[in-house]
């Protein structure tokens, strides 16, 4: 796949425009020497669109007929579009009810981020059966989700969606880091993308998982007891099926038990250091059957699905 | 003037105070007679602070109360990239609370002074957020009318007198672009769409048309605050001139989205060179203000519970970052 | 920013930082305003979130914004005096030369 197109990124070079808004006309601070170049108040504001890869761009590729995944490499790119899409909708529901307003704005980056992926994968499966990515996201039935459990369980405390993203996050950059090489051009233009982020994500939810447990006598306890709560579902992301096994075969995709020793490693190395790994006992939490990318979910999906379906399966063919 | 209640004068004061009473008073009137910026270590007469303190921090519980409405649609938005960029917009809306209570902050409030103050019921926000979101049109004409207001009123603050304020506006308007303009388009979409869709669009711009004309304040005649307010530069333009500009612009726009104001009484007066519209019902605004709105009671509450919800963490943080300071002490 | 003068009447409540944002290599960082963070790793992390989320810069600094000291505005600019009328540093002051090329 081709870097994304220069004339779809509206703004690149020019877009420096600094106290000019688009809108409504140019803001005038009335302070000598604000101007708008170089200066401080400017250059701290200044903002650009940057210049990576959208969604967007894949749809456009799609249209143009530039790219088209076989049904495998479809197939996979819904798992893992499902993933990023149930996950999103998770987290978007934080924006507004954090601990901290610092914490709305960081959890929304997340939640943005992880629905870029999403978009991203969701078009480009639906490239090879005709569907855009609202068509997958607003009108498949709950079996017909590939998403894995862990991304449907609820938002709980703000410990257990720490705990979650800490998990999602360990394991999506040891996927995506590999995918990057993948021999699906768009697959690794997509992963390229998302690695860099998911690598903040990390960063994110293991300083919290570093702050809940050295924390107080309460934030301990519940870390504890989100890691119990949500360490069930991580066998399933680990888990090898037919799909991935032709994947990683061709070189599009990669085994998920091949990411699982350094998603030990160093997930261990975080929950080791204050001592929340001999409390947890990872390994002797019983793992869930699984069965996500089978289509079989949890009772939490279907509510997730109803909540964020409703509007677009009401007005059927509507454009939005 | 209403403001001189306020102000709080100390009972003695030492000749070498009342001094320095003098000298500073006479630097702030000169800064303000440049038209220049009031910086936070200034010395600055004790109504200017607090008619500031009072406004900034009620800009910022307008942004954090003003999320819910919208932030309660993210998880219905009907399209991935509508979800996308409400997300994005209501973000961005903390982040502008953020900012605000920052420049609060440098007037001597803490943060969670003013946070408490909200949740206690004791803070005044913008009363439009007090009326329910029902269809995913008002995420248009929230975007639309209620942001456009809000530019309206934040682009001239951008000059205000103190320093911190105008900085915080600034960065809000920039930010800002993005979300009338969305409003905009989610209008336009709908008025385009199905019979169904254009409806709901027509709907929600019937909604929130008054509201959005009230969120500029009462009638010049009956705001005692804005004079004092623009003699100290905070405030630029009256309530009336820059809600008869508003309309100017939005009779315009909602041309092009196919759609009609509520209002028939909208008409430029050729003399004073002004845009009219028709009468408010400010009983309502007044109401709504002092409680009695259909969401008010649910928006506290839920600003209260994130609060609460959100004590454990960050006690949690802080207490490790003591410990941390201790350990890197010791060490 | 106030160094200071942000009361601490919540222990709990986390302290206030000042956020610094080198827009692109080559230019100073320049204040681009304040956050609450339990600490400096923290700061960081969410400077980076809130002041940079539309590609804003490429480095960040903060600064506990009570490690700040200020010049004492009260002084009535007499701290700023000394500067004023010493043209002579500055190039504008050496008429004769005006017109010479590259000097």
């Amino acid at each position: 796949m081709t870097a994304p197109e220069n004339t779809q990124n509206p703004q690149n070079a020019e877009n420096n425009t600094d106290f000019a808004i688009e809108g409504h006309g140019d803001i005038s601070v009335g302070v000598k020497g604000a101007g708008a170049s170089g200066d401080g108040s400017a250059s701290a504001t200044r903002i650009t669109p940057g210049n990576a890869l959208r969604p967007e761009d894949i749809a456009l590729e799609v249209r143009k007929g530039q790219v088209k995944p076989n049904e495998d490499v479809a197939e996979y790119a819904l798992r893992l579009g499902d993933d990023g899409l149930i996950l999103a909708q998770r987290l978007g529901h934080w924006i507004s009810r954090a601990p901290e307003l610092e914490e709305d704005v960081a959890l929304g980056n997340i939640a943005l981020d992880q629905l870029g992926h999403a978009r991203s994968f969701l078009t480009y499966a639906g490239a090879a059966w005709d569907k855009s990515e609202d068509d997958l996201a607003y009108f498949r039935r709950e079996h017909e989700f590939r998403s894995a459990h862990l991304f449907e369980q609820p938002n709980g405390d703000f410990a257990v969606t720490i705990a979650r993203q800490f998990i999602v996050s360990y394991y999506q950059f040891e996927l995506y880091k590999r995918l990057t090489g993948s021999s699906d051009q768009t697959i690794a233009a997509i992963a390229a993308k998302a690695l860099k982020e998911v690598d903040y994500h990390r960063d994110h939810s293991a300083q919290w998982v570093l702050r809940l447990d050295g924390g107080t006598e309460e934030s301990r306890r519940r870390i504890v007891r989100a890691f119990k709560l949500v360490w069930p579902y991580v066998e399933e992301l680990f888990e090898d099926d037919e799909l991935t096994a032709r994947l990683a075969e061709t070189g599009a995709g990669v085994q998920p038990s091949s990411l699982r020793a350094d998603f030990d490693q160093l997930t261990g190395e975080i929950l080791a250091e204050g001592g929340l790994d001999e409390e947890l006992a990872l390994e002797r939490i019983p793992q869930s059957l699984g069965g996500g990318r089978q289509g079989k979910h949890s009772e939490h999906l279907g509510y997730l699905l109803a909540e964020m379906q409703v509007l677009a399966r009401e007005h059927p063919g509507a454009s939005w | 003037m209403a403001s001189q209640n306020l102000q709080s004068v100390p009972a003695e004061l030492s000749p070498e105070e009342l001094e320095l009473e003098r000298a500073g008073q006479a630097n702030f009137d000169r800064i303000i007679s440049e038209d220049s910026r009031i910086e936070p270590r200034d010395w600055m007469p004790e109504a200017y602070r607090k008619t500031l303190l009072r406004q900034i921090s009620q800009h910022a519980h307008s942004e954090i109360i003003g999320m819910q409405p919208e932030a309660n649609w993210i998880t219905r938005a009907p399209s991935l990239k509508r979800k996308a960029i409400l997300m994005a917009k209501v973000q961005d809306e903390a982040g502008h609370g953020l900012y605000l209570y920052s420049a609060a902050e440098t007037l001597g409030q803490s943060r969670d002074k003013m946070m408490e103050d909200l949740i206690a019921g004791k803070a005044r926000y913008s009363s439009i957020f007090n009326y329910p979101a029902v269809s995913w049109a008002d995420m248009g004409a929230i975007g639309w009318l209620v942001d456009g207001a809000a530019i309206c009123n934040q682009v001239p603050l951008c000059r205000a007198s103190y320093g911190p304020y105008g900085r915080a506006m600034v960065r809000i308007c920039k930010e800002e672009s993005f979300h009338q303009r969305q409003g905009f388009e989610i209008l336009l979409e709908l008025s385009n769409g199905t019979e169904a869709q254009k409806q709901m669009a027509q709907d929600a711009v019937n909604r929130w048309y008054a509201p959005a004309l009230m969120m500029f304040g009462p009638p010049d005649d009956d705001s005692p605050n804005s004079k004092q307010s623009m003699a100290w530069n905070i405030k630029r333009f009256s309530n009336d001139e820059l809600r008869s500009r508003f309309v100017g612009m939005m009779v315009e726009q909602v041309k092009v989205l196919g759609l009609t104001l509520p209002d028939d009484q909208i008409r430029f007066n050729e003399e004073t060179k002004k845009w009219e519209h028709g009468p408010l019902d400010w009983e309502e605004f007044k109401n709504v203000l002092a409680g009695k709105g259909p969401c008010n009671a649910q928006r506290l509450e839920r600003r209260r519970e994130a609060h609460d919800d959100g004590a454990w963490v960050r006690e949690a943080a802080a207490e490790y970052a003591r410990k941390q300071a201790e350990k890197e002490h010791a060490a | 920013m106030i160094p200071n003068d942000s009361p601490t009447d919540h222990p709990n409540a986390w302290p206030l930082w000042e956020v610094f944002v080198r827009s692109s290599r080559g230019l100073s960082h320049v204040h681009a305003g304040s956050l609450h963070a339990p600490d400096a790793a923290m700061a960081l992390r969410n400077a980076r979130d809130l002041y940079t989320r539309r590609n804003e810069g490429v480095s960040i600094w903060v600064v506990p914004a009570d490690a700040i000291s200020s010049s004492d505005p009260d002084s009535k600019g007499s701290f700023f005096e000394s500067p004023q009328g010493k043209d002579y540093r500055h190039a504008t002051y050496y008429t004769k030369s005006e017109g010479v090329k590259h000097l």
